[in-house]
């Protein structure tokens, strides 16, 4: 047999299930994502992207299905046969080692840009101050706000927040990074600043994970574009697959309704 | 002839009286503001986080002393405690008791504060790799130390006034020295205005305090 060496993917979604109460929102999701990859869910609102995301760091909870990141499993592991969740210090080290951007920033108010930076480099990493503010700096500097570092949120725009919230992420060194919807909230011409330095650090060969209803920005940066709908994949394909053939009557019904 | 004493001279002769009843008023209200603070920081705590079986007691002290007045608590702490067998003396009892009311109202405080952040910050926190105490000591209680400030004030000084109730059970704080005073030198309006302006000036460097810190922790 001459299989092709395949490497281990970096994230490994196998049977995610996921409900509320009676409620179920992911009915078996799987998706791989090796390293350098970008991968864009879409779909309707509802259709459990953002909720495949939250799992991915467990900021949700799942009740079934396995997620594996760098080969460790994240969440949960089997023991005898029952499932049992992680001590919450390792949970703490597996999300340190995907970073999230979020729809509202979540932007610590009381921190100025640079201590919001500095905080997960101190009390996670362990960083020496000096090395802490010299990389939170540089992070800064990369998304253009370095003559911001001593402002508070509060006297920052949006999309300004957004990009220090990118910043806070990134300086943790992630090996994964998770963006949900990060341009949802802002005022459309602020879009253009963040999406620039989101696409930047797709050019750098970072491994990202989105959500988004920015479908021309979809479409240029990503490797694979997942569709789903009611909470499963119903396709998946590179950008011009999905988004000039699409096979399924459901994308293409979601694609009709979308501007680009 | 005999000329009656003069309302300065009264107060002369009544200063180390009062001066005592004073600095009584204010130990009292210090240590019951600063353990009500602790007991109520821990309560409010177990009540926004703790699972079910951890907050139905704090629930419970809360809801009960809340529902009760101070009158009624620091006579309970008074009579109650020494026949449940703790030997205390009417300071303790009252100390005690303004504690426990204390605790309750700041409780609700935090309670009210933490629930009052949104829950993003939270997340914010664990994405990044925080420990859920982690979060809780560098996200979450200082934003809600800056919630909690106003009203924390308002409640201490609440803590002050109560402290007078404690004049019932013969603690000889301020207000029962005044009474003392009075009923031998009979000027009544003189000393009773003069115990509430010292109430006042306690309660007025409470609040200065308390904006001396909102202006120092005020985010921009």
């Amino acid at each position: 047999m001459n299989q092709p060496q395949t490497t281990q993917p970096l994230l490994d979604i196998r049977g995610l299930h996921k409900h509320y109460g009676a409620l179920e929102v992911l009915k078996g999701v799987d998706l791989s994502l090796q390293r350098g990859n970008v991968v864009t869910l879409i779909g309707s609102s509802g259709s459990g992207k953002t909720t495949l995301l939250r799992c991915v760091n467990l900021l949700e909870e799942f009740q079934g299905g396995q997620i594996t990141l760098e080969g460790e499993s994240i969440g949960y592991s089997e023991a005898s046969g029952k499932r049992v969740r992680h001590p919450e210090r390792m949970i703490a080290r597996h999300r340190a080692m995907t970073g999230m951007a979020f729809q509202q920033f979540n932007l610590f108010p009381h921190l100025t840009a640079l201590q919001n930076v500095t905080l997960g480099l101190l009390k996670v990493k362990k960083m020496p101050r000096d090395e802490a503010v010299a990389l939170a700096e540089k992070w800064l500097d990369r998304v253009g706000l370095l003559e911001r570092r001593n402002h508070f949120p509060g006297q920052l725009s949006g999309g300004q927040q957004q990009r220090v919230a990118i910043a806070r992420a990134i300086a943790m060194n992630p090996s994964l990074m998770l963006f949900d919807e990060v341009t949802s909230a802002l005022d459309p011409e602020l879009v253009g600043e963040v999406l620039s330095v989101i696409k930047g650090l797709a050019e750098e060969g970072m491994t990202m994970l989105l959500v988004t209803h920015e479908m021309r920005f979809a479409y240029e940066v990503s490797d694979k574009i997942v569709f789903m709908n009611q909470g499963r994949i119903e396709e998946q394909g590179s950008a011009k697959d999905v988004f000039e053939r699409p096979q399924s009557p459901r994308l293409a019904e979601f694609l009709k309704n979308i501007r680009f | 002839m005999y000329q009656s004493p003069s309302w300065l001279q009264e107060l002369w002769i009544a200063r180390d009286t009062l001066w005592a009843g004073f600095q009584a008023s204010v130990y009292v209200s210090a240590l019951a503001i600063l353990f009500g603070t602790l007991i109520g920081i821990v309560a409010g705590l177990i009540l926004t986080y703790g699972r079910f079986w951890m907050r139905a007691p704090f629930r419970l002290y809360v809801d009960l002393i809340r529902g009760t007045p101070v009158f009624v608590l620091v006579l309970a702490c008074f009579y109650m405690l020494p026949a449940l067998g703790w030997q205390i003396s009417a300071f303790q009892a009252g100390a005690v008791g303004l504690t426990l009311f204390c605790g309750s109202h700041v409780a609700e405080i935090v309670r009210g504060a933490l629930q009052a952040i949104p829950r993003g910050q939270l997340e914010a926190g664990r994405a990044i790799g925080l420990t859920f105490y982690q979060s809780l000591g560098y996200v979450l209680l200082p934003q809600a130390l800056r919630q909690i400030l106003p009203t924390w004030v308002n409640s201490s000084t609440e803590i002050v006034k109560a402290s007078t109730l404690l004049s019932v059970i013969g603690v000889a704080e301020l207000l029962l020295s005044t009474q003392q005073v009075i009923a031998r030198t009979f000027m009544t309006l003189e000393f009773y205005l003069f115990a509430g302006f010292l109430f006042f000036v306690i309660n007025y460097a409470i609040e200065l305090f308390g904006r001396y810190i909102e202006k120092r922790v005020a985010l921009p």
